[in-house]
């Protein structure tokens, strides 16, 4: 966990307090709805179909039981009891009044929070692997990095009026996690021939209604050089990045009219006036930033603990451990991931009730820490195999043990119709009816590993292009229609998914899903063949010859 | 359309000259950069100090040159939404060292003054009249920074640093 100290805690209270006086301006009128807009954007408030939509950012993923305990509170207080976890590592609410705003902002920000920069044509809330810090294998801790680039991109004086929104994501991790390709800016820490840590920089992913994966503008950056190269991309993005169009902002879209090459070409240029300025990052600043990271002092505990043997005999445990439960670096202990994909419930939803019994479990199995991936799942990062079995009840007992972790009802969702007025088509009920259809858990676990992401517009919030199924709300004539693409991924070797054949109505959304689930199972090459190789290896043609023959 | 400058109101001293209108024979102008480029040896010569609006779409390269020369440049905010300004305004002071009076012009609003004062502008041609009135308590609105920036305002990280020193070296 980070600790803010007094610089930071100062920084967010006087962000609070400018906020609260525009929110007053904006009711006494001083202000237009126009200018407002843009001042409440980059503070996370978005007016939804509703309501005032909420969005608070949590950095890296990471949250202490305390934190997650404020959430709840602000929940209870200023909303309707529950929050929304989303795909960029942010918990949403839905119901916030306006007036009510910088309170909830100033109760959060007593515990570290903030929401700033959650939204807006801005550099966005800094995401990481959900797993940063506790993965087996990991380069270093990358959150030490993305708590640096936190600091860097808050209040940037220069880059807070972007052509677009700006992501970024880091992972040290082998297996992608964090989904870097598919973000304006992704890092990948790995070590050079010399063994001297630096960051792989990828630039101009993103999905949206363009969507691209990110390329590769320099292989190695090293880690001192990491805020300058940073600030040299994002210079060249301000003043270059197209204004005219909305929706060919976004850097991707000058990566790709620049071509990756003529791209690097102007950053590197901008890069060697600003490489030796204030800027670089010396190893005793990153050590100090470090210092400020508290880890949990491990005991010495076995890795088969008779409380796990006895625990074994138990089917129903065993099924929950071998889908939730994943190694830590650490001998003895274990990630434990947190559903919040119930059957039949709207994904990454989770109630009050529900945070502060996670709070509570954090703190007497997990050393008080919680993670958010950008799958809508929580995780408890440092679970003592020992207290499985009884971490296991706890959890089922609140909801959030549902064995589906990795699999088909494992579902990604935006908000869609129920909530977003941008939204073409509902998400949440095609994402609930899916469920109800793969309740069955003997089957979930014998299709194996498979992504469904849904969004109810071409934004992509549910990030259906990088879905292994992908499920897109388009409007016809009045009507919802759903685009289906398969074969994309979000991790290391990310693709966009093809097209399967004309959208559906909502109604056939989830039979044409059970056929695709049908025909993967009798084309996969053996049991252990998972979806998106069948995909691979077979092309779409044999799955659409299924699907649409009977329709 | 009050100007801000040095952190308070000013009468602006310079004249908006229009494109199409004669150059006064003396005193203080701002011209576009359009005119400005059509003949800068003539326009620098005559009496009174010189101000150019540069667009926030073309290099301030092209004006570097002439930079030791001018006593104003003005960086246009189209909307406060179009942030290319910033840059320019960054490049201006940091990089070729302009110091002269940089002025931010255009949809400049209240929320804006922080980000403009650490980009390195120092007079503002403001939109409202209260949020002129309100500049210097939003100048002050915040006192901490995680960003260099050539207003020599001291980061975070440096800040820390510092702290770190003065307490190892008082162990």
């Amino acid at each position: 966990m980070y600790a803010y100290d007094e610089l930071d805690r100062t920084l967010i209270n006087e962000r609070v307090s400018e906020f609260r006086d525009q929110v007053k301006r904006r009711l006494s009128g001083e202000l237009t709805e126009d200018e407002f807009k843009m001042l409440r954007l980059q503070n996370g408030v978005y007016l939804q179909l509703h309501a005032y939509m909420f969005r608070v950012a949590i950095p890296y993923g990471t949250l202490s039981s305390k934190q997650l305990r404020r959430l709840a509170h602000v929940a209870r207080r200023y909303d309707r009891g529950y929050g929304h976890f989303t795909t960029r590592q942010n918990i949403q609410f839905n119901w916030i009044k306006l007036a009510e705003l910088p309170d909830a902002l100033s109760d959060l920000a007593e515990v570290g929070i903030h929401a700033m920069q959650t939204s807006g044509n801005n550099t966005r809330n800094v995401t990481s692997d959900q797993w940063a810090g506790v993965a087996p294998g990991e380069i270093e801790d990358p959150r030490i990095w993305s708590e640096l680039l936190r600091q860097y991109t808050t209040l940037h004086p220069e880059f807070s009026f972007l052509p677009r929104k700006f992501k970024f994501a880091i992972t040290a991790s082998a297996h992608d996690r964090a989904a870097i390709k598919v973000h304006d800016i992704g890092l990948r820490l790995h070590k050079n021939a010399a063994g001297e840590t630096g960051f792989e920089v990828l630039v101009g992913g993103g999905l949206g209604r363009t969507p691209f994966i990110g390329k590769t503008i320099k292989p190695f950056v090293p880690g001192r050089d990491l805020l300058s190269y940073v600030e040299a991309i994002l210079r060249v993005y301000n003043q270059y990045g197209r204004r005219d169009n909305i929706y060919k902002a976004r850097i991707k879209i000058l990566v790709h009219e620049l071509g990756i090459e003529k791209f690097a070409q102007e950053v590197e240029e901008e890069w060697l006036q600003i490489r030796d300025s204030a800027l670089t990052l010396d190893a005793s600043v990153v050590e100090e930033v470090r210092s400020r990271f508290s880890y949990p002092v491990y005991e010495k505990l076995p890795h088969m603990p008779d409380e796990l043997k006895k625990a074994a005999h138990d089917p129903l445990f065993e099924r929950w451990r071998k889908n939730s439960v994943f190694p830590h670096k650490v001998p003895g202990y274990a990630i434990v991931v947190l559903s919040l994909k119930p059957v039949g419930g709207p994904p990454g939803d989770a109630t009050a009730e529900q945070m502060d019994a996670i709070a509570d479990l954090a703190d007497k199995y997990s050393f008080g820490e919680i993670r958010v991936g950008h799958e809508q799942n929580l995780a408890l990062p440092h679970v003592a195999r020992r207290d499985l079995p009884v971490l296991w009840q706890a959890l089922d007992k609140i909801g959030v043990a549902t064995p589906n972790v990795n699999l088909v009802s494992d579902i990604i969702a935006c908000p869609g119709l129920d909530y977003c007025s941008l939204a073409n088509a509902r998400s949440i009920p095609i994402a609930q009816e899916l469920t109800r259809r793969f309740a069955n858990h003997d089957t979930a676990n014998l299709i194996g590993r498979l992504h469904i992401n849904i969004s109810g517009c071409i934004n992509a919030c549910g990030h259906h292009h990088v879905g292994h199924i992908g499920i897109l709300g388009v409007e016809k004539n009045g009507e919802e229609f759903y685009q289906i693409t398969i074969g994309g991924r979000a991790d290391e070797n990310a693709e966009v998914g093809t097209l399967i054949g004309p959208a559906v109505k909502y109604g056939e959304v989830a039979d044409v899903i059970e056929d695709i689930v049908e025909a993967y199972l009798a084309l996969r090459a053996r049991p252990d063949e998972p979806f998106v190789d069948t995909v691979k290896r077979l092309g779409v043609e044999p799955f659409r010859e299924r699907v649409y023959a009977t329709r | 359309m009050p100007l801000v400058k040095n952190g308070k109101i000013a009468t602006d001293t310079f004249v908006h000259v229009a494109d199409d209108a004669e150059l006064p024979g003396d005193g203080a102008i701002l011209v576009s950069a359009a005119r400005f480029l059509e003949n800068p040896e003539a326009i620098l010569r005559r009496p009174g100090k010189t101000g150019v609006i540069w667009p926030n779409n073309r290099d301030v390269d092209d004006l570097v040159q002439y930079l030791d020369r001018l006593a104003v440049v003005g960086l246009v905010f189209p909307s406060f939404r179009d942030g290319r300004a910033y840059s320019q305004a960054r490049l201006l002071r940091e990089r070729h060292g302009f110091r002269g009076e940089l002025r931010a012009t255009g949809q400049v609003l209240r929320d804006q003054f922080m980000f403009m004062l650490r980009a390195g502008f120092d007079a503002f041609e403001v939109k409202k009249e209260a949020d002129a009135d309100a500049f210097a308590n939003t100048a002050k609105r915040y006192s901490v920074f995680y960003q260099p920036t050539g207003d020599g305002r001291l980061t975070a990280l440096h800040q820390r640093m510092q702290l770190r020193h003065s307490e190892s070296a008082s162990q």
